[in-house]
């Protein structure tokens, strides 16, 4: 695999008045791989991500997303990117598959469109339900649909806010090995997770967060190393208590 | 008792919020100074009326009638020509030039009723604005009755139905340089208010209905957690401003149109017992003034539209977004009553600035200011409708790419704490900590 860059963060700060949510970050993700953020709630994950995935504004520094400067070139980014916010919902009036529809229109007209929803039905694997309203799922399946939503498009960059939250054992491990197979496919996956086991598994590497700063980064081998534990749970403890 | 006031604290300062109450005070000092300028008007009604007086019978039955007008009336010109009458009458702030025409006493005598030649000078279309046309119309009936005591007391040989009723009239009204001969100020104004009534409705119901859809949408993204997603997709803000408006405002009219339809039956149904043809006084509209009322209409629309897009951002959830439609409501209700009380040429400058400002107040009042050919008003209301909706949506426009949409006026301490007891003790911790 080609060691290019895909994110680039210097010196990146977001301020809410004298707050810094995010205090100076700086870390590099390469193309392909699957880079965690870790760290408490509150830490600067998630506005992190929200900035990479251009809906918040910076206070200062400088972001790159496949070389596109955040600030001036948001517009090219939103073409490559695809988020899936922690949170997130789908219109509840409309079916599975019309959503689908709804987001594959944005990205492609006619035959592309028919083969990303395709994609995006085969990703959910909610069977006939997929015709139901969304109204009508269970919060699993509509975390299904939205995982679907944000990968159906085959993405330079997915930016996954808590990928399996939500689900259950089972479909967490499914969708851990989707995210597995996107990104042996080509796509670089930004992620952040309470759960480390989760972390520990897909991860090629670990950006540790707290406080708005990154206080540890590298593979979580070498993370284990270097603080002699036996899981990224405990690097976390250790690193940040 | 102490849970039940425990409740009903938490529940008033939920509510009770600058956002709730901000409105209403703009809304309740919009409303006050709206009840003075109606208030103004309704002055009028305990105003001697001021009227001018010609007298060319010089009868001993004209000189009856003329010296109770004198009594009840202001009579600001007693002569003989009519232009210079009406000139003086135009100076005084009069209302009628009344006419007493040669053989006003003979005809009676005749046992023929006779007639008053009045010519209205209309200041306005308003329903406060005919009070002192009203007021007019209540002095010829005092004159009429002294006319009729004259003829009891001294002429018993007249016909009793011309005693009790001696006289008639013969009106022309001047309003805005056309002469309407054969009609009354109060008739022109039933009329007009009539329009008055329908338009202003449509026009209200529409922005209501479309100008909640958009609001709600704005509020049902964020409570959904849909507009996330929505701003990450490769689509320009614009696109999803004029698309959110462009779908709720088709919504709106669906909706509007069908309770338009069964509002326009219940209408027809009440005036179809009295039908003016108004035609024949020059009150109509040529296919150029539809088109001006639809462009009107459409721009009043397009910025009820965007003022409700620039609320819908601040929309937390469904539930405040519904809060935030009643402002939009009381912005629309203010012109609506105000065209069905007042004329907009008659209202004082401060009244006629606020009523301006409010971009529904011209579709609302397009019709009745294009009947008298008022194109300047019309013209000037599309241009302004056309600058506010411009300027409306490019703010709307420019605050999809703000954080504020997301964030809204979330403070640092709505933050949610970490489930695990763990993780809560260290972001606690990190709170503490200086920054």
């Amino acid at each position: 695999m080609l060691n290019l860059t895909a994110i680039e963060v210097k010196n990146l700060v977001k301020s809410y008045g004298s707050f810094n949510a995010v205090d100076g970050i700086s870390f590099t993700v390469n193309q392909g791989e699957i880079f965690g953020l870790i760290g408490p709630n509150g830490a600067g994950k998630t506005t992190t991500l929200r900035i990479l995935a251009t809906l918040l504004q910076i206070t200062s520094g400088q972001v790159k997303v496949f070389g596109h400067d955040l600030e001036h070139e948001a517009d090219e980014i939103r073409k490559i990117i695809s988020y899936l916010p922690e949170d997130a919902g789908a219109y509840k009036n409309l079916t599975g598959k019309a959503y689908l529809e709804f987001i594959a229109a944005f990205f492609g007209n006619g035959r592309r469109s028919a083969d990303i929803v395709r994609k995006g039905i085969e990703i959910a694997n909610l069977g006939e339900r997929i015709n139901d309203k969304v109204e009508t799922y269970s919060k699993g399946m509509t975390r299904r649909l939205l995982v679907a939503r944000a990968l159906m498009i085959e993405p330079k960059l997915a930016i996954l806010d808590e990928l399996t939250s939500g689900l259950d054992v089972l479909n967490s491990q499914e969708i851990r090995k989707l995210a597995k197979k996107t990104s042996s496919e080509g796509t670089t996956i930004l992620l952040s997770s309470h759960n480390m086991l989760e972390v520990e598994l897909l991860c090629d590497r670990i950006a540790l967060i707290n406080n708005g700063k990154i206080v540890e980064i590298g593979t979580p081998g070498e993370l284990k190393r270097k603080h002699n534990c036996n899981n990224i749970e405990d690097v976390f403890v250790k690193v940040v208590a | 008792m102490k849970s039940v006031t425990n409740i009903i604290k938490k529940e008033v300062k939920e509510l009770l919020t600058p956002a709730a109450l901000i409105p209403i005070i703009i809304m309740a000092a919009i409303f006050g100074s709206l009840g003075n300028l109606i208030g103004g008007a309704g002055e009028e009604a305990t105003k001697t009326p001021v009227i001018g007086t010609i007298d060319q019978d010089h009868s001993k039955l004209s000189t009856v009638a003329l010296a109770a007008l004198n009594k009840s009336a202001k009579v600001v010109y007693n002569g003989s020509s009519v232009s210079e009458g009406l000139t003086t009458l135009d100076k005084e702030g009069g209302i009628a030039l009344i006419i007493v025409p040669a053989g006003f006493g003979e005809r009676i005598m005749s046992n023929e009723s006779g007639e008053y030649q009045i010519l209205w000078i209309m200041k306005g279309t308003g329903l406060m604005d005919t009070i002192s046309s009203s007021n007019v119309d209540v002095t010829l009936q005092f004159a009429s009755a002294s006319v009729s005591k004259e003829l009891i007391d001294r002429h018993s040989s007249v016909n009793s139905t011309v005693i009790l009723n001696p006289t008639i009239r013969n009106e022309t009204t001047v309003f805005k340089g056309k002469e309407m001969v054969g009609i009354s100020p109060g008739l022109i104004a039933g009329f007009m208010s009539q329009q008055a009534l329908i338009v202003p409705l449509i026009v209200l119901m529409v922005i209501i209905m479309a100008g909640s859809m958009v609001i709600s949408s704005m509020g049902t993204e964020k409570e959904n957690k849909t507009l996330e997603t929505l701003l990450t997709l490769p689509v320009k803000r614009s696109s999803i401003v004029f698309g959110k408006l462009a779908g709720s405002a088709i919504v709106g009219l669906i909706l509007a149109v069908i309770y338009m339809i069964g509002l326009g039956y219940y209408t027809s149904s009440i005036s179809a017992g009295a039908p003016i043809d108004m035609a024949k006084y020059g009150l109509t509209l040529n296919a150029f003034d539809y088109i001006l009322v639809g462009i009107s209409l459409f721009l009043g629309l397009l910025s009820a539209l965007a003022l409700c897009m620039l609320l819908g951002i601040f929309a937390k959830n469904y539930r405040s977004a519904q809060t935030l439609t009643m402002p939009i409501t009381l912005l629309a209700m203010i012109p609506m009553f105000a065209v069905i009380m007042l004329d907009f040429n008659t209202m004082p400058l401060v009244g006629q600035v606020l009523l301006f400002a409010i971009p529904f107040t011209h579709p609302m009042m397009a019709i009745r200011s294009l009947m008298f050919d008022d194109y300047t008003l019309v013209v000037g209301g599309i241009v302004y409708e056309a600058a506010f909706a411009f300027v409306t949506m490019a703010i709307a426009v420019w605050l999809f790419k703000k954080d504020i949409l997301l964030t809204g006026r979330l403070r640092k301490g709505e933050e949610k704490l970490p489930i695990n007891p763990l993780w809560r003790a260290m972001y606690k911790m990190n709170r503490k900590r200086p920054r």
